[in-house]
């Protein structure tokens, strides 16, 4: 028995891994379920119900894909360059920041330009959240995965002192939390009565964007050979950091939207737990998506689905919903070692690697 | 400055920094096993997080102090595995893997915790470690509070860090080691196996790192709470490069950053009214962003740090 790297891989094969792998992780949850002593059938029945047993549950499933497609995509595109942006947590914080900056008054602008300027203060500040690691990979080769995590944790401190501080409420009796954005900046909601809000289109007009740009251009182009090989691609003639800093922006960007969006479409005001870790999960989305920027959508709403599922089999059974946390990792791991059967297969011979006969 | 000299002479001061030192210097000595044999391990922070939980777990469960320190190791070795089985043999990305078992190790361990304990509003206790008292030792001006007070898991700590410079150094293990995260083809060539030299390295460096979490609970504090790495795991991933990979470094950057941790927190209640007290709570992070960037340009990377390595395949 051996392992040899595949020659051709079948698209069959790259689509169907991470729908495996997803499945496997779903399966792989029956042990923690059993172990928390609840009657594996009905959890799973629940969880079902839970997301598609109504329009509500359904759409409460949509309000929490949102800033996954955001935090998802920020990171495919980053992972694309190898570019390891884990500070998509920290980056979601900085655009909820400026957002509330922005759009709790404190500048005066007509309703009309409120939101678009939201929009477009929250996606620089993510970018800029981005920018610095990416100035200190290039600058002094400081590794972006270890600065990135780390600041993640000053960001949100920083947060927190802005909201006992400059930010903080007058009228929150006490709550560290932000003053609301008013109403006229509000994303406009998709349904009446329910949660889920124009964010979406948002972030999906986003992931076809970066479809579009990665695919279809030669900026795109150039992402993708820094990504496979930076040597190969500076001898190329592909300024090289020019091309870093250009995703850096763009993902720092796209996680700053989706700090906007809970903010602009959903909370209204920012308190420090505003994101349960959409950051970190966001990685998950893009892994399970192979970081293709449209897979991202389908991943976000299947981990959404894991989310809102286990919540309410979670509140139904009394079983603890940091099950939905296990599957969402057991899901990293097994697209991880699905992505192995992609590339790699198993040949059942005595043959010695190197024999071409 | 004469209130920072006041705090840098007093015995309290540097038995804290020593105390917050000690977590740092196994997940440290843990990140560097691995890195040294040419695997990064992001699982880092999850498996200070698995080994707090196990080790607090088995103890309160009734397995004694040092059987908290036996699971937290096997929770951390058990998590060691599956890093080791992705990046080693299968080759997969090491950066990946790692965030998986970090996500995979706190959320486990955070559902254990809460089935295991699903209506408890404050975490239930257990006896940690003491202070070692040694009679005359203890005794001594300065030296005695700063050492000789300390629990036997900061001892551990400190033993370790001597154990480690011994097998990297003095060792055929240790050279061997250094050779597969460096030149793994030339240990292929003297017979060594590569995969089992890597994956036995980053067992036992994520064993070392839970014992980093074990402390957490065991020693420094005397229960599981949600949260409470807070970052310590990516701190070590910082260390170990402003460490170059030396144990000895590894020592100093980890009581550097105990004793400015140890500062601050003084510092804070010198002058706690005019600054806000998140500035001291985010001093951590920053310093180890700073230790990065002074340092990573000088640091003697390993030279196959995360290149994978396949049989066969030149």
């Amino acid at each position: 028995m051996r392992i040899e790297p595949r020659s051709k891989v079948s698209k069959t094969l790259i689509i169907s891994v991470p729908i495996l792998s997803s499945f496997a992780a779903l399966l792989i949850a029956a042990i923690p379920i059993s172990f928390a002593g609840a009657n594996i059938l009905q959890a799973y029945q629940e969880m079902f119900f839970g997301v598609f047993g109504s329009v509500f549950s359904f759409s409460e499933m949509l309000t929490r894909a949102t800033p996954l497609i955001f935090t998802g995509l920020a990171a495919a595109l980053a992972f694309r360059a190898r570019l390891w942006n884990i500070g998509a947590e920290g980056q979601l914080y900085l655009g909820a920041l400026l957002s509330v900056v922005v759009g709790t008054g404190y500048f005066d602008l007509p309703p009309l330009l409120l939101t678009p300027v939201i929009i477009l203060c929250g996606a620089m500040a993510g970018a800029v959240g981005m920018a610095v690691p990416t100035f200190l990979k290039v600058r002094f080769g400081a590794d972006e995965v270890v600065t990135t995590l780390l600041l993640n944790f000053v960001i949100l401190i920083f947060i927190q002192m802005m909201l006992e501080g400059a930010l903080k409420d007058p009228m929150g009796l006490g709550w560290p939390q932000s003053s609301p954005i008013v109403e006229e900046a509000m994303l406009p909601k998709l349904l009446p009565r329910m949660r889920v809000h124009s964010g979406l289109i948002l972030a999906i007009v986003c992931a076809v964007f970066v479809h579009f740009m990665l695919s279809r251009t030669v900026w795109g182009f150039r992402v993708r050979a820094v990504g496979e090989n930076a040597v190969a691609a500076k001898y190329a003639g592909i300024p090289v950091h020019r091309s870093l800093f250009m995703v850096a922006i763009f993902s720092g960007a796209l996680a700053g939207l989706a700090g906007v969006s809970e903010v602009a479409g959903l909370k209204g005001y920012l308190t420090a737990d505003l994101s349960p870790g959409f950051g970190y999960t966001g990685i998950v989305v893009a892994m399970l998506a192979g970081l293709s920027p449209l897979g991202v959508v389908l991943a976000a709403i299947f981990i959404a689905s894991v989310f809102v599922g286990a919540d309410s089999m979670s509140r139904a059974m009394g079983v603890s919903s940091y099950l939905a946390d296990l599957v969402v990792a057991l899901s990293l791991l097994s697209v991880l070692v699905g992505g192995f059967a992609t590339r790699f297969r198993i040949v059942w011979s005595k043959r010695q690697p190197g024999d071409n006969g | 400055m004469i209130d920072i000299l006041n705090i840098l002479l007093s015995e309290s001061f540097w038995a804290a920094s020593l105390r917050i030192a000690s977590p740092l210097i196994f997940g440290v000595l843990g990140a560097l096993l691995c890195e040294r044999a040419g695997v990064l391990n992001l699982g880092i922070e999850g498996i200070f997080v698995a080994g707090a939980m196990a080790g607090w777990m088995a103890v309160w469960l009734g397995a004694g102090l040092w059987g908290g320190v036996f699971f937290a190791m096997l929770a951390g070795a058990a998590l060691g595995l599956i890093h080791g089985i992705l990046t080693v043999p299968l080759g997969l990305s090491q950066h990946v893997s790692g965030l998986g078992v970090t996500l995979f190790a706190t959320s486990l361990s955070y559902f254990v915790y809460r089935t295991s304990l699903p209506a408890v509003s404050s975490p239930p206790r257990i006896e940690p470690f003491r202070a070692l008292d040694i009679p005359i030792l203890s005794d001594l001006p300065f030296v005695g509070p700063v050492l000789f007070q300390q629990t036997a898991l900061t001892w551990l700590a400190l033993l370790l860090v001597a154990v480690i410079w011994y097998v990297m150094n003095r060792t055929p293990l240790g050279s061997a080691l250094r050779a597969v995260g460096d030149n793994p083809d030339s240990v292929d060539a003297q017979g060594l196996s590569v995969y089992t030299l890597r994956i036995g390295a980053v067992v036992a460096g994520s064993s070392l790192m839970a014992l980093g979490g074990a402390f957490l609970t065991m020693s420094a504090f005397d229960a599981f709470f949600f949260g409470m790495v807070n970052g310590r795991g990516w701190i070590c991933i910082a260390l170990v490069i402003f460490a170059s990979w030396q144990p000895g470094k590894a020592l100093l950057g980890a009581m550097l950053f105990g004793a400015f941790d140890a500062l601050q927190v003084r510092l804070q209640t010198e002058v706690g009214a005019l600054v806000p007290g998140q500035i001291f709570l985010m001093a951590p992070y920053i310093l180890s962003i700073l230790a990065l960037v002074i340092a990573a340009r000088r640091a003697d990377y390993p030279r196959a740090l995360l290149t994978p390595w396949f049989k066969g395949q030149r």
